[in-house]
């Protein structure tokens, strides 16, 4: 017999609410009930960091959450990064520029780390790039551009070039 | 997979959380920030029947410091801790945090919750042991201090009881002619510690190590403070035969956890460089002291 909760969450700045089983993830809750498919589940035990979405402004790996823990919370994923008229958010953009994707897969785990990293370092230097970024795993770049879309935005972010 | 399914409480109050846990004994675990339950759960090898959600509970997250005892709440968050003043948090410690996971794990790992899980690679493990901490447990009967030194029993097992809740951690930070450092060997970032070690040592103005606490992690079967080599710093001046005779108390005091004669030699390895690296980043820390 399951459990149910009702849980609010505010998404990318709109508030929601859905009516759970407590044992439900916030990734699964995400990509079910507020449509952020955005959130990846690449391990659902925590050591891809996919799923990385800002809870509160941190961030977290949402498949090591249970959605019934985080009643109130604000969360923001990859779906709320662009503006309304479409234009990518410059980290996005900087992604797009060095190719720093291939599948997509790990990509929005890897753009909401890099939100979270620019705000405490506004210019990491490469090795403070891969330390912070080494929760996130790729498959498919071998990390090398990816570190690059990092400079890019960063520098982007910091001087608007 | 997806985690199996239990019943969750949401309680406000600790009371509440110690008559649940009393009541439902080993069928209930309690969940705060999930880093190391939730994937348990989701490999199904915990199947509670009942989750007690800590994180509703107040005033669990406080960290502070008065006179030389430092104050870590049990729901105070590794990140909290990593980010604290130098004032109320040694860099040190802050250091040894640093190495839990990754900044995600950090955010929503608690310091309660690393002592409670009682991973032999657990940095808390060591900063506990080299703090001479002490872990505040508290259940419906009473509250129970308990040294670090008898808290980390075997693999994955504590000294804390089935209805025992850890509600915050006491550490005796230094004053005076000290010095400390943490080191640690993991193959990633992020990693489990193959190897971790903590050194707070104390000096004499002439510097003579007067009081010695060396704690390892990763390589043995528990987390350790290695005693033997505690004695062969104290009343010692620092130079480096004493370095290298304490590596080889180190050493001679770890039951290596790894599977094969190979990795007990790199683990032995690891843990006797780690050591030597500690025990002299701590010392050069009083020379510089001294001299200044």
């Amino acid at each position: 017999m399951s459990q149910r909760r009702d849980v609010k969450l505010r998404v990318n700045g709109i508030a929601g609410q859905a009516n759970i089983d407590v044992r439900t993830t916030l990734a699964d809750t995400l990509r079910d009930e507020f449509s952020c498919t955005s959130v990846h589940l690449g391990c659902e035990h925590g050591a891809c960091g996919a799923c990385t979405v800002l809870l509160d402004g941190s961030s977290v790996r949402s498949c090591l959450i249970l959605t019934a823990q985080v009643d109130g919370a604000d969360i923001a994923t990859v779906e709320g990064l662009s503006d309304d008229d479409g234009r990518l958010h410059p980290v996005q953009e900087a992604f797009r520029a060095t190719h720093g994707l291939q599948c997509g897969f790990c990509t929005p785990g890897m753009i909401m780390t890099v939100i979270e990293l620019l705000r405490e370092i506004s210019e990491p230097s490469p090795a403070e790039i891969r330390a912070a970024l080494s929760g996130n795993l790729c498959r498919c770049t071998g990390y090398q551009n990816i570190v690059a879309a990092v400079v890019r935005a960063a520098r982007q972010l910091a001087h608007g070039s | 997979m997806k985690p199996p399914s239990f019943r969750l409480e949401s309680p406000d109050t600790l009371d509440e959380v110690l008559s649940s846990l009393a009541e439902h004994g080993g069928d209930a675990k309690i969940i705060a920030g999930g880093q190391s339950l939730m994937p348990l759960l989701a490999f199904r090898l915990a199947r509670p029947e009942l989750l007690i959600d800590l994180t509703g509970v107040a005033d669990l997250d406080h960290l502070s410091v008065d006179g030389t005892t430092l104050t870590v709440g049990a729901l105070t968050t590794h990140r909290a801790v990593e980010k604290a003043a130098e004032t109320t948090v040694p860099a040190t410690i802050r250091s040894a945090v640093a190495h839990i996971g990754h900044v995600g794990i950090r955010n929503r790992g608690t310091v309660g919750g690393s002592l409670a899980h009682g991973d032999p690679s657990a940095e808390w493990a060591a900063v506990a042991l080299a703090y001479d901490g002490v872990i505040v447990a508290v259940s419906r009967a009473g509250k129970r201090r308990i040294a670090a030194d008898d808290f980390f029993l075997e693999p994955w097992t504590t000294a804390l009881r089935q209805d025992e809740v850890v509600r915050e951690l006491l550490l005796q930070v230094p004053l005076g002619l000290c010095g400390s450092a943490y080191f640690e060997f993991a193959r990633r970032h992020g990693d489990p510690a193959v190897a971790g070690v903590c050194a707070v040592l104390f000096a004499d103005p002439a510097g003579t190590v007067v009081q010695a606490r060396l704690s390892v992690i990763g390589a043995g079967q528990v987390a350790v403070r290695c005693r033997p080599a505690e004695q062969a710093l104290t009343g010692r001046p620092l130079d480096p035969d004493v370095l290298i005779e304490v590596s080889q108390f180190v050493v001679a005091d770890i039951e290596p956890r790894g599977q094969d004669e190979d990795e007990h030699r790199h683990q032995i390895q690891v843990v006797g460089t780690l050591a030597r690296r500690a025990v002299r980043s701590a010392a050069d820390q009083i020379s510089k002291v001294a001299q200044g």
